[in-house]
């Protein structure tokens, strides 16, 4: 019992564990818009370009957070500019995009001296974070979250239907920036504890989780932050146990809920499928209307 | 409302859309619309149909031209939720998590402050507009689980909730059942009567003289438009569609007391399938079915 509650008793577990729990829940809700757009390939895309940015700023000491936004939108820029004029298909451009980035990046942290590892950018050092970052995190997501959840009826619509959205007069152009702004953010947010290479997977799976339990949005923003939450808690409290890597624990976490979720779930589930009782759309017939 | 109605008129004025790749999808495209009519905007696909729908509803910015509304640019007109738009099933996803309660508000979104948050009238106008299309009892559904005649009807509420005076339909009739088709129709001919201009994309040449008053056609610009009866003409026709239109011509096929004169059944992309008076299959080519027509002219003629 005694060494089952161990971890509590250490002050960086506890950070881990709150750090966690929140970027979890921003990543979360973001997620379940990112899965709905079909942008999980931009969180990939985006999260790999922030990098020349970081390091861009640390070199001319101005927030981070600045630099990567402006690497991030770079990215999404290019490959758009790219797109418009050329042949080749979009995934195509990103990958080429995004990649390159990565690379400058890698780079430029060859030739900036800094206190920045590489480890830590690229993998998380949650257990490391002193009460400063605990602070940054929760300010700087929070803030995110609450443009998130404010405006996520015009995010939704955006991503459903933006065709009608600007016979509204609504400004799409606006909202797809502020989605990849929101999204260059919060990267930043989760980078010291889990890093960019693992952040893609908390920006795809919870909303992934979601989308197989619930046909509702309001219900799917709940469960994908729920089964974050749960996800970083359980994932920090595991990797002191076995002694693993603990970003890699969090998102491990989440794979194995997904799983769950994919064969188990009520209705989009492969077990409910299988028996036949699975809901296609489009296989329900009027009934006298 | 119906001093605003008088005044209402769709103008499009020497169009010219280009697109970053230096195609220029659309020319010199010209015609207006006044208040109560609904028009059909007929060409193939790739004429520039659907980049003219894009320019009508601001979504793409002529490098030439202009389009007004009411004498207001495009822009006023969309934030004075002047437009709403029915967009094609296929640009739907239809597994969205949205029930169809959700998608109808969305038509109120114009009123509400940036929060979207609902007020009772804008939930009363939704349901009235659910139960106009006969959907209210769908309300809690998810969009995915209706039949295609229903989505359609969804879609064409949260038009009705918008209340603009300006609707465009994009292929209102695919995937929909003949049911459906005609609960549109007669909806769309009560909107005309109060004094909407209703704009219709349709590649569905048979149903246009049926319900549509009005006719664009497109060909790379605006080839002819105006009333019905003077456009839809098999010369016109023609020059909109090139070689890609059908033709089922009754004296050249196996149809026989088709009474000698020519008559033509022209069709989009897909070929008529005739039957003739006894039930059975009819030939566009009468060349090389000499025996069929032979073997049922005894008993058609027969008393």
């Amino acid at each position: 019992m005694e060494s089952l509650l161990e971890p509590f008793q250490y002050p960086f577990m506890i950070r881990a564990m709150i750090v966690g729990i929140a970027i979890g829940a921003v990543c979360a809700v973001l997620s379940c818009f990112l899965v709905l757009k079909g942008w999980s390939l931009m969180g990939d895309a985006i999260s790999h370009a922030v990098l020349p940015g970081i390091v861009g700023a640390y070199a001319l000491q101005i927030p981070l957070a600045i630099g990567a936004i402006a690497s991030g939108l770079f990215c999404a820029l290019a490959t758009g500019y790219i797109k418009a004029h050329s042949r080749v298909k979009e995934d195509t451009v990103m990958g080429v995009v995004f990649t390159g980035l990565f690379a400058f990046g890698l780079v430029l942290f060859t030739k900036v001296k800094s206190d920045l590892h590489l480890d830590h950018i690229l993998f998380g050092n949650i257990l490391g974070l002193d009460p400063t970052d605990l602070r940054d995190t929760l300010v700087v997501g929070g803030l995110s979250l609450a443009v998130i959840l404010l405006l996520r009826r015009d995010l939704l619509l955006f991503c459903f239907d933006p065709g009608h959205a600007q016979t509204l007069g609504l400004r799409t152009d606006f909202l797809y920036y502020l989605l990849l702004s929101l999204l260059a953010v919060t990267i930043v947010v989760s980078l010291k504890a889990v890093g960019i290479i693992l952040v893609v997977a908390m920006l795809v799976t919870p909303g992934c989780i979601a989308y197989l339990l619930t046909d509702r949005f309001n219900r799917m923003l709940w469960i994908a932050t729920g089964s974050a939450v749960f996800s970083s808690f359980f994932g920090v409290y595991l990797s002191f146990l076995i002694n693993a890597a603990t970003s890699s624990c969090i998102v491990l976490t989440q794979a194995l809920i997904f799983l769950a979720a994919l064969a188990f779930a009520p209705r989009h589930g492969l077990l409910r499928r299988r028996k036949g009782l699975g809901a296609e759309p489009a296989s329900i017939p009027d009934s006298g209307s | 409302m119906s001093k605003e109605s008088a005044e209402l008129e769709l103008q499009v004025r020497n169009v010219t859309v280009g697109y970053p790749n230096g195609n220029i999808a659309l020319r010199d495209a010209t015609f207006h619309l006044s208040a109560g009519c609904i028009c059909a905007l007929v060409g193939i696909n790739g004429s520039g149909k659907s980049t003219l729908f894009k320019a009508v509803m601001g979504f793409v910015r002529p490098i030439r031209g202009e389009v007004l509304i009411s004498g207001q640019p495009v822009k006023t007109a969309l934030k004075r939720n002047q437009v709403a738009y029915v967009p094609q099933s296929e640009e739907v996803d239809w597994s969205f998590p949205v029930s169809v309660w959700d998608v109808v508000l969305m038509g109120r979104y114009g009123y509400m402050n940036f929060l979207r948050i609902s007020r009772a009238e804008d939930r009363r106008i939704a349901a009235e507009s659910l139960s106009r299309v006969g959907m209210l009892e769908f309300r809690e559904r998810q969009i995915g689980e209706l039949s295609g005649g229903q989505r359609k009807r969804v879609f064409l509420a949260r038009a009705l909730a918008q209340r603009s005076r300006v609707i465009l339909l994009d292929e209102p009739f695919t995937g929909v059942d003949v049911k459906t088709e005609g609960t549109i129709i007669e909806l769309l001919r009560e909107l005309r009567a109060a004094g909407h201009i209703i704009l219709v994309s349709t590649h569905n040449l048979g149903s246009v003289p049926e319900f549509c008053d009005q006719v664009v056609l497109v060909n790379r610009t605006v080839l002819a438009f105006g009333p019905t009866v003077e456009i839809f003409t098999e010369a016109n026709l023609a020059r909109a569609f090139g070689g890609t239109l059908r033709h089922f011509r009754f004296d050249e096929s196996t149809v026989q007391k088709h009474d000698g004169r020519s008559v033509t059944v022209l069709t989009d992309e897909e070929r008529p399938l005739v039957f003739g008076k006894g039930g059975h299959l009819e030939y566009g080519q009468r060349a090389g079915r000499e025996s069929v027509v032979e073997q049922r002219a005894e008993p058609e003629d027969g008393p």
